[in-house]
């Protein structure tokens, strides 16, 4: 396990049920993300691409494999190698398919909830929020609730509230399948830029093949198995 | 980022009504505490008002209040004749039912040893204390006379010359004052017919005996009203109230008219234990009993709501956990609530209580201490009514959030 990189992966396997009814989801998922390095992971539904994301997460325990983030082993199969709860709030940012905001709190709030979780005082929670919805174009909107925003809107203070703890590893499960192409693609175009700024390494799990020259990796997922997609023609 | 409040903000309408439900219930627990208290209050006010320091009666009974007392009139100068006696006035009770201006009227008659209680003890409101030995009246306000109207009760007409408040029976009828003679006077009225039917009888009876065969004046003279025939006893008077000179002992005065064969004493406090103990017991346990009910029945309904309350928030509490907040964040945004709603409601219920409560047929009083004790159960009752909606948010994974 080394530093240099933002994640890695060794043999992740998840097995659901037993005897007749088990289902293995993961199999021997091994992967590596640099830190700046924005990562697709492709696959049909059923593949357990979502099953891999929120292992890495730290969501979903693992049956096996090893679960290391900015070179420090979290996981080792179902034994957390640290305070997960803490970890998660800290290091590493979530965006879903759907932006999955806090109903009750404003664009602003959203974000600053989770930098006050963090331990950082409202005032300066606010600032920093404040600054955040203005680099993702969304500022103006801020006292706004979720259900006043559109979805790409959602979708961006979604992406603030992510990178609102300066996390070393940012997930998105399908950020762009409830919009259309032109802000799908700004979004994937975000996560890059958020990468390659501050180091962050991204997985970005994705059915848009439009968007793919983004990403600097791509790997496919197939019945459970990871493997490095072929470099495109 | 205090998540109860935007929570709560962002269902205002929801909440308010909440609120507004649970204090309606929450007024009812309050309004059956202070029903319970002037039931008490009223039992215990008509004795404590009148002061008496011993109460003379009908040997073997717990009257006058708790039931029925008969003590012939003369009582009275045997009492004041006992030594450390300062004081002793006749007290005659009862409850009349009549119809006046098409309703009915339910007064409880009390009469006053004219001319040494003209009632100046009484709290008036307005008007003045009696002022003549016949035909004049002070009714309470809940009685809803007003001052100078002319009551028939009997065969007399009575003119209220004085308001009072919060005098009342101990069953919460409101008193009227008049003098012991008009008391008696409308306890043992009787229509004419009746007075005249009880001296043919009275005559008839003389006409049969040997003694009116010898004496004819005798029968010439059962023809007569019953006062002016001086074998027939005056009409009897519920009770006596003594005062005890200044000085004296009290046990010692009882002590020395309980032995007489006639009759029994009772000291204040044991009149007041009587009161409590008979009329008003059966009442105070149901009312106890309901208020115990009530407040059990606004904790379920409280939890009840708070658990509906806390699973609309499930997707949000999934969320929150997943951005790592811990428990005891959303521990303290359900607690919270539920502490919002308990104080809300019962800030409603008080303002609410205010209004309704004097409108009430019975006394409704609110003390302080039952207003903290409240405070506290419903502090309780917020508290425990959040766990259900606790453990439900305990049990959610950060996952859900993904589903």
């Amino acid at each position: 396990m080394t530093d240099a990189f933002a994640i890695q992966t060794e043999k992740l396997t998840k097995i659901y049920g037993s005897g007749n009814t088990e289902v293995v989801a993961m199999r021997d998922a091994s992967i590596t993300v640099r830190r700046g390095e924005v990562v697709a992971l492709l696959g049909p539904s059923g593949a357990g691409k979502s099953t891999f994301l929120t292992s890495v997460g730290l969501i979903t325990p693992l049956t096996s494999g090893r679960v290391a983030i900015g070179g420090k082993l979290i996981l080792d199969g179902p034994y957390p190698r640290a305070n997960l709860q803490a970890f998660r709030r800290k290091h590493i940012g979530y965006v879903f398919q759907k932006s999955n905001l806090i109903p009750f709190l404003t664009a602003c709030e959203n974000v600053q909830i989770a930098l006050q979780l963090s331990g950082h005082g409202p005032r300066a929670a606010r600032r920093r929020a404040l600054s955040l919805l203005d680099y993702l174009g969304v500022a103006e909107r801020e006292r706004n609730l979720p259900s006043m925003l559109s979805g790409g809107q959602q979708q961006r203070v979604a992406v603030a509230r992510a990178l609102a703890n300066q996390p070393s590893v940012l997930l998105a499960d399908e950020p762009t399948a409830a919009l259309d192409s032109h802000r799908g693609r700004q979004v994937m175009e975000l996560f890059a830029k958020v990468a390659h700024e501050h180091g962050t390494g991204v997985i970005v799990v994705t059915h848009d093949h439009r968007a793919l020259d983004v990403f600097d990796t791509i790997y496919e997922m197939e019945d459970g198995i990871i493997r490095r997609a072929p470099p495109s023609p | 980022m205090n998540l109860a409040a935007k929570d709560i903000r962002h269902n205002l309408g929801r909440f308010s009504l909440t609120a507004v439900g649970i204090g309606l219930l929450l007024m009812i627990v309050m309004g059956m505490g202070g029903i319970y208290r002037g039931l008490i209050e009223d039992a215990t006010l008509l004795t404590d008002r009148i002061g008496a320091d011993l109460w003379v009666v009908q040997r073997d009974t717990r009257g006058p209040f708790a039931e029925v007392s008969r003590v012939p009139a003369n009582l009275l100068h045997r009492v004041a004749a006992v030594p450390g006696v300062a004081g002793a006035r006749e007290f005659v009770y009862h409850t009349v039912q009549r119809e006046h201006g098409g309703e009915p009227l339910r007064i409880a008659v009390l009469g006053l040893s004219w001319p040494a209680d003209k009632g100046q003890w009484v709290p008036l409101l307005a008007g003045r204390p009696l002022a003549q030995n016949h035909f004049e009246m002070i009714a309470d306000k809940t009685l809803g006379l007003r001052l100078g109207e002319r009551v028939r009760l009997g065969k007399e007409t009575y003119t209220v010359v004085g308001i009072s408040t919060n005098m009342l029976s101990s069953s919460g009828d409101g008193i009227g004052l008049v003098t012991v003679a008009d008391a008696q006077a409308i306890q043992f009225d009787v229509p004419g017919e009746a007075v005249r039917l009880e001296r043919e009888a009275r005559a008839a009876r003389g006409q049969r005996s040997e003694l009116g065969a010898r004496q004819p004046a005798l029968i010439e003279q059962a023809f007569q009203p019953a006062a002016s025939i001086s074998a027939i006893a005056r009409p009897q008077i519920s009770a006596v109230m003594v005062r005890v000179a200044p000085g004296a002992r009290v046990e010692e005065v009882a002590a020395t008219i309980s032995a007489w064969g006639d009759v029994s004493v009772h000291t204040r406090q044991e009149q007041n234990a009587l009161l409590l103990k008979g009329p008003v017991e059966k009442s105070r346990k149901q009312l106890g009993l309901f208020r115990f009910l009530l407040t059990v029945i606004a904790t379920v309904i409280m939890a009840l709501i708070l658990y509906t309350l806390t699973l609309d928030k499930l997707h949000a509490i999934a969320l929150l956990k997943l951005i790592g907040a811990p428990n005891r964040v959303i521990l303290g945004m359900i607690l919270q609530q539920a502490l919002a709603l308990g104080v809300l409601g019962y800030g409603i219920a008080y303002l609410l209580g205010q209004k309704v409560f004097p409108n009430f047929p019975r006394r409704v009083i609110l003390t302080n201490d039952d207003l903290a004790q409240l405070a506290l159960i419903v502090l309780g009752i917020s508290i425990l009514s959040s766990l259900l909606g606790i453990w439900r948010a305990m049990r959610v994974q950060p996952n859900e959030a993904l589903s």
